[in-house]
């Protein structure tokens, strides 16, 4: 079987069934007596394990299945819960993250991972000796239980009584379906009608609802009274495929019996060890088969779209909007009524078109904000520290290329939180706070904004330490440091070559971390800001554009070109008058409301063919790229425009000062200028 | 060129100046009239801008000028062949787009030497039919050169 086309199927879910297994992890973690829990992860590493088995990654199945047994051992009461085993199981899902990683990357999914296969070996036979000696009940329990799978009820017993006595055999089946077994309900329903033409089956366990549902790893047991012989029985079961062992154990009610008294007879804990469990084992099979309802129904409700179908979709409909802006061109001048309520029509069900199809690539900021539990879970513990991570909001949506490039960025400002924001414990108490600090990370809509805030009730940040630090490192003069504001002083904790840890440590960088933070929001059009309270705790707040897909532009006019600049980072627009420009070392500046802003003549930036001679005013546009800000001389200001941002392709990889490029209204591509790139 | 079974191969004929040039169909993804173009700022001189093509921008070449040959005049016949080579898509301005012809693989030669200029480093071959003369265009030159030009043009 030609696998390759299932391999981006595998990848994605195996991903979903690690984040899942992660989080259901953590959440154990706070909670270890809920079996529930453990209950989810078996299934999602029980999953996982077949997946890779039947894709033929073998690395992967054989960590998962090592991983199985642990859960499965915490599952039957066998293993307690510790944050140590929980470490232990980490680690594999790092492991088996790695080698998804390097399976999405063309590699073979290889991955040393005998240290956690020996760990976890060291957990199952370390542990497993202290419960085996708890009770002799339980012993009991394990003894009925070898002799027969199957309990049975009274009335099961007087059925199978009075078969004996008509002449049947009654017999216990266990089958043992192949590991990559498939359609699993498919091959049980199978194995029935087999046995059903031969004799009459009385009891199954699991159950045959659970067993329809696919509630059970490989094994199932049927109890079967039938006139035929074991090796007969034996053959006709494997010859349904995929089935590898039958095994026909002859069933005696007079031995049942016996011990069915003498369960009776024992005394009541007996009863009480086996109704726990009785429950464990049953319990968890309900929430599953509400859990796989609840499953089903989401699956009916989405499908998953490659996104470049909805690149394609988009591409599409922009040719569809250009034609409409002709079309009302067209309409307008023929004045036709008709005519005119038609296109009016088009133009709004288009409307609302657009709005479906960018909602379409919309995408949770959950997606990025999944894997953070984890990760701070393992830097409170590398660090020390007690920390607990609020996540707020995780339901907002964004663009998904916004997603794909905000990962970093967070995970640098959440580091940075954990490692200098909070405190270590005896810090925290000495200071009158909670041991454990908190770390909440906000995510909210806000106008055509997304908001992602990132606070922290640690230390805050220190305006004497950012001051001297600064001063230090020579980012700023001893002149301007004494005139700066608190909220001017936390921000040059984003000036590149700063850092104010005394200690460095590897879990926040060296000081070029949130520079590059910083980089990166603004590359994505966003803004981020810091407030802080001294030994109450700081907040970053980032704030980024919906999407990038669509941004808005103030269209100008360079001689006969039009040139797109983002709005974002237009302060306001201005008319001057030629006097007005002053010149300072060969660069021209103008005042400006009292500051002295450089001038930038597009122009000849751009080497735009001269056409008509300008006259006594310039139309100016005062931009601005963090706290710097330059006027661009223009021609003419043509109006603020929605634009559909597009990139020039690959043969045009690196075009100075120009961002991308977009279609106007008629058909004409304009290029978007990256006032980024014009203001050093 | 990637060589295939078949014998035949199908070309598009295009002119330049007074040369006809070829490229197989199969790089071809079509061929548009000429339209307005955006210059693009601060990139090599053979590259006059970007089109709109049904939606996508597609930088334009123009090739008389990357063969080192006089820029095309716009006429009527004028053409832009747009043409896909490594996922790149370049629209190409030619003089006119003549002809689809179906010819062996036999008959495409070896590109003489004494053709002279760098017109040369471009040309996969040529191929003879009756009393015209085609020269094969070595597309992956024309198009993947880029770095190197924008070296010497870029300011």
């Amino acid at each position: 079987m030609d696998m390759n086309q299932y391999l981006e199927i595998f990848i994605e879910e195996s991903k979903e069934h690690l984040q899942a297994c992660n989080q259901h992890l953590l959440e154990l973690e706070k909670n270890p007596e809920n079996l529930t829990i453990v209950n989810e992860i078996f299934r999602s590493a029980h999953t996982l394990k077949g997946m890779s088995a039947t894709m033929g990654y073998e690395d992967l199945a054989s960590l998962t299945h090592q991983m199985e047994n642990i859960l499965d051992a915490i599952r039957h009461a066998k293993l307690t819960v510790t944050p140590e085993l929980l470490d232990v199981v980490f680690l594999a899902i790092d492991h088996l993250e790695e080698m998804i990683h390097s399976i999405s990357e063309g590699g073979d999914g290889k991955c040393d991972v005998t240290d956690a296969i020996q760990k976890f070996k060291q957990i199952e036979n370390g542990e497993k000796s202290i419960p085996l000696t708890t009770t002799e009940e339980i012993a009991a329990t394990v003894e009925i239980k070898t002799l027969s799978k199957n309990i049975y009820d009274e009335f099961e017993l007087t059925v199978l009584q009075q078969s004996a006595e008509q002449g049947y055999h009654t017999y216990e089946l266990t089958v043992t379906l192949r590991e990559d077994c498939l359609l699993k309900a498919a091959r049980v329903y199978m194995v029935f009608e087999v046995l059903e033409k031969i004799g009459e089956v009385i009891k199954s366990k699991p159950t045959v609802e659970q067993l329809e549902d696919e509630q059970f790893d490989q094994e199932f047991t049927v109890t079967f009274v039938t006139k035929e012989l074991e090796n007969i029985i034996t053959q006709k079961v494997l010859n349904v495929s995929e089935v590898e062992r039958v095994e026909v154990v002859p069933f005696s009610i007079e031995e049942m019996r016996q011990h069915f008294g003498k369960t009776n007879e024992t005394s009541e804990n007996l009863v009480q060890v086996e109704n726990t469990l009785l429950n464990i084992e049953e319990t968890p099979g309900e929430e599953r088969s509400e859990k796989s309802s609840q499953k089903a129904n989401l699956g009916n409700k989405t499908i998953r779209v490659n996104i470049e179908r909805l690149d394609i979709l988009m591409n599409l409909f922009e040719e569809l909007v250009i034609d409409r802006g002709r079309l009302e061109q067209i309409s307008h001048d023929l004045n036709n009524q008709e005519l005119h309520e038609t296109v009016e029509r088009m133009s709004r069900i288009s409307g609302d078109l657009q709005n479906i199809i960018l909602n379409m690539r919309m995408v949770p900021v959950e997606t990025v904000f999944n894997r953070f539990p984890r990760m701070v879970r393992q830097l409170a513990r590398d660090l020390n520290k007690k920390i607990d991570l609020e996540i707020i909001g995780a339901k907002t949506e964004l663009d998904r290329t916004v997603i794909d490039e905000i990962g970093d960025p967070l995970v640098h400002l959440l580091r940075n939180a954990i490692d200098h924001g909070i405190e270590t414990p005896s810090q925290r108490k000495a200071s009158g706070k909670p041991e454990e600090g908190k770390v909440y990370l906000k995510a909210y809509h806000s106008g055509n904004h997304v908001f992602i805030e990132i606070e922290d009730d640690g230390a805050g940040i220190s305006r004497e330490k950012v001051l001297a630090k600064a001063l230090q490192n020579k980012i700023i003069s001893p002149q301007s440091a004494a005139g700066l504001t608190d909220k001017e002083v936390y921000e040059l904790i984003f000036a590149s070559g700063f850092s104010t840890a005394e200690k460095i440590s590897d879990v926040s960088g060296r000081g070029v971390g949130l520079d590059v933070v910083k980089n990166t929001i603004e590359s994505l059009g966003g803004t981020v800001s810091v407030d802080s309270n001294l030994g109450k705790g700081s907040i970053f707040c980032i704030q980024l554009p919906l999407t990038l897909s669509i941004i808005s532009v103030m269209l100008v006019g360079i001689q006969d070109e039009k040139f797109a600049i983002p709005l974002s980072s237009i302060i306001e627009t201005a008319i001057i008058k030629k006097e007005d420009i002053l010149n300072a070392h060969n660069q021209k500046v103008i005042d400006f409301r009292g500051k002295v802003v450089p001038l930038l003549f597009l122009k000849d930036i751009f080497e735009v063919p001269c056409v008509t001679e300008n006259d006594d005013f310039h139309s100016v546009l005062i931009v601005r790229k963090g706290d710097k800000m330059a006027g661009f001389v223009v021609d003419s200001f043509i109006g603020q425009q929605e634009v559909v941002l597009k990139s020039l392709g690959n043969y045009l990889a690196n075009v100075f000062a120009i961002s991308g490029a977009t279609i106007l209204g008629d058909g004409q591509v304009a290029l978007i200028i990256d006032c980024n790139a014009l203001i050093k | 060129m990637a060589m295939t079974l078949t014998q035949e191969v199908k070309i598009i004929v295009f002119q330049l100046k007074d040369k006809e040039y070829a490229i197989p169909v199969e790089y071809v993804r079509s061929i548009e009239k000429e339209q307005h173009v955006t210059r693009v700022p601060g990139v090599a001189s053979y590259i006059k801008g970007v089109i709109n093509l049904r939606g996508v921008v597609t930088p334009i070449v123009d090739l008389g000028k990357r063969l080192d040959l006089n820029e095309a005049d716009n006429t009527e016949n004028t053409r832009i062949i747009v043409a896909v080579f490594n996922d790149i898509e370049v629209g190409l301005i030619v003089d006119s787009a003549n002809d689809v012809l179906d010819i062996s693989r036999e008959s495409i030669e070896p590109a003489p030497e004494i053709v002279g200029g760098s017109e040369i480093d471009y040309i996969n071959g040529v191929i003879k039919i009756d009393r015209r003369l085609l020269i094969l265009l070595d597309l992956e030159k024309v198009m993947n050169d880029v770095g190197q030009f924008q070296g010497i043009e870029g300011k």
